[in-house]
């Protein structure tokens, strides 16, 4: 199984709801695609839910950090939604967890933005 | 060839094609004998992402795809280890000249993570250029010690 996600829209915030896997192919350029095509609005505004990525690899992981770069770079924000244990994990060890803004609970992820 | 004392057997020894499905078909199957060797499940997914890092390192940036070049993918079990090794036809890469993608700045770029990964997962990573030319990569797991 690959990625699929799926975009609905909360007020002014885009939150990408992303199952699957996360890796080097047709993962990753998946959630690429899905992000580009929310970041196309200055001060963009995008809520990633991680809560069905059962696997991440180095490149799901540079997707993320690109996401979030290209995005502050336009003004916009990249926060994520509901880790699972081993994504936290990765993002301890690579040191991201402390570049996003990470919620359990998406209302309060939602306020966070405004 | 495990480069240890102990009695390795062979588990597995494939020749796969420079494309992303070998990656795919590699760490399932260093997850099939990684299970049957008892290796515990937090320990299995870092196992299987560690060998899905070497061998995309190995068709991504040794062998860039190319058709003609192959990746060697054997896997040698213990009583007391797994290891894998990973073998391609690149030019081969110095791991320790590959900046360290947690140090300042480096944590917002977007690759250059799949070498710390495996260090941090793996017992044991040990890269050295083989004597006809390319690339063998050797993860190694102690089992019975965690996960």
């Amino acid at each position: 199984m690959s990625v699929s996600v799926t975009t609905r829209q909360v007020g002014d915030v885009s939150v990408l709801d992303v199952a699957g896997r996360i890796t080097l192919g047709e993962g990753s350029s998946t959630l690429r695609e899905s992000l580009r095509a929310v970041t196309v609005v200055r001060d963009a505004k995008i809520l990633l839910n991680l809560e069905e990525v059962t696997y991440i690899d180095s490149s799901g992981i540079g997707e993320l950090v690109s996401g979030f770069t290209n995005l502050h770079e336009m003004g916009g924000q990249l926060k994520l939604l509901k880790l699972t244990k081993r994504v936290r994990d990765l993002l301890q060890i690579t040191k991201l967890y402390t570049v996003f803004e990470v919620f359990d609970d998406e209302a309060t992820a939602i306020r966070s933005f405004h | 060839m495990s480069g240890s004392s102990e009695q390795t057997n062979c588990a597995l020894h494939l020749e796969l094609a420079s494309n992303l499905d070998s990656v795919d078909q590699a760490e399932e199957k260093a997850l099939e004998i990684a299970a049957q060797c008892g290796v515990g499940e937090d320990e299995l997914h870092r196992v299987g992402m560690s060998v899905r890092e070497a061998m995309v390192n190995a068709v991504v940036h040794g062998n860039k795809y190319n058709r003609h070049k192959k990746v060697l993918f054997r896997v040698e079990t213990s009583p007391h280890s797994m290891i894998v090794i990973i073998c391609d036809e690149g030019n081969g890469f110095d791991p320790d000249q590959v900046p360290d993608p947690n140090e300042g700045e480096n944590v917002l770029r977007q690759s250059g993570r799949g070498i710390m990964l495996i260090r941090a997962f793996m017992d044991d990573y040990v890269v050295r250029r083989r004597s006809g030319g390319g690339t063998e990569v050797k993860l190694v797991k102690k089992i019975g010690q965690s996960g």
